[in-house]
C-alpha cells in the first residue's frame, strides 16, 4: 500500500454504471515525511476519508477486494485513514 | 515475493473492516545483498515482524491470501503482506556457466 493525502473530490455524473454511488477522491502520494510527491491518482473511498487526511491506498487488482469495488472497474481504493506514522532511525 | 526491512509502523484506527486487528508496517524493499532499493511501502504484517527485521513480503492480489485464509473472508483489500521473517540469506557471488548441451 502507498501513503497519500486526499487533496480533492471528483464528481462525475456520466460514468460506468459500476461506479455509480462511489466516492472518488484525488490523492497525492506522500513520502515518510508526509511531504507531497509528484503526481496524483483517483481512488475510490471505502472508509469515508476527507480532504487533508493521510490515507492508505491499495492499487491494482487488490483495489477490487472491498464490498463496494468487487468486480467494478477500479484500480485504486482508499482502505485506511492514517492516524500516526512511526519511522525507526 | 520480495525482501524488505521493517522501518516503522503505521497506525490507522479507521480502516476497512477486513483489516481490523491487523498490524501495518512500513517496509523498505531490499535487494539480495541487503541494499535498499526503491521507495518504502506499507504492508500488512501477517506474522508479527518488528522494526529492523528483514522480512519477505508478497504483493498484488496474492497479498490478500494469508488474511483471507486466517479470517475466512472473501474480500481483503491489501496489495502487500509480510509473510516471513528472514533469518539468513546465502547467495553465490558468481553464477556457474550453464552448458547449453546439458539443458
Amino acid at each position: 500500500m502507498t501513503l497519500g493525502k486526499v487533496i480533492g473530490t471528483i464528481w462525475a455524473t456520466r460514468k460506468d454504471e459500476g461506479l455509480v454511488g462511489m466516492k472518488l477522491q484525488i490523492v497525492r502520494p506522500v513520502g515518510l515525511d508526509l511531504q507531497a510527491k509528484d503526481g496524483f491518482l483517483v481512488a475510490v473511498d471505502s472508509v469515508g476519508a476527507g480532504v487533508g487526511e493521510v490515507v492508505l491506498i491499495a492499487t491494482g487488482s487488490s483495489a477490487r477486494m472491498t464490498e463496494i469495488t468487487k468486480n467494478k472497474p477500479v484500480d485504486a481504493v482508499i482502505m485506511a485513514i492514517v492516524d500516526k506514522l512511526d519511522v525507526a532511525d | 515475493m520480495y525482501l524488505g526491512k521493517v522501518i516503522g509502523t503505521v497506525w490507522a484506527t479507521q480502516k476497512h473492516h477486513a483489516l481490523v486487528g491487523e498490524k501495518l508496517q512500513l517496509v523498505q524493499p531490499l535487494d539480495a545483498t541487503g541494499t535498499s532499493v526503491g521507495k518504502p511501502l506499507v504492508a500488512i504484517d501477517a506474522i508479527g515482524a518488528g522494526a529492523g527485521e528483514t522480512v519477505m513480503y508478497v504483493t498484488s492480489s496474492e497479498a490478500s491470501v494469508p488474511i483471507k485464509t486466517r479470517k475466512k473472508l472473501k474480500l481483503v483489500p491489501t496489495d502487500a503482506t509480510i509473510v516471513g521473517i528472514v533469518d539468513s540469506i546465502s547467495i553465490k557471488t558468481q553464477f556457474e556457466t550453464v552448458d547449453s548441451e546439458t539443458r
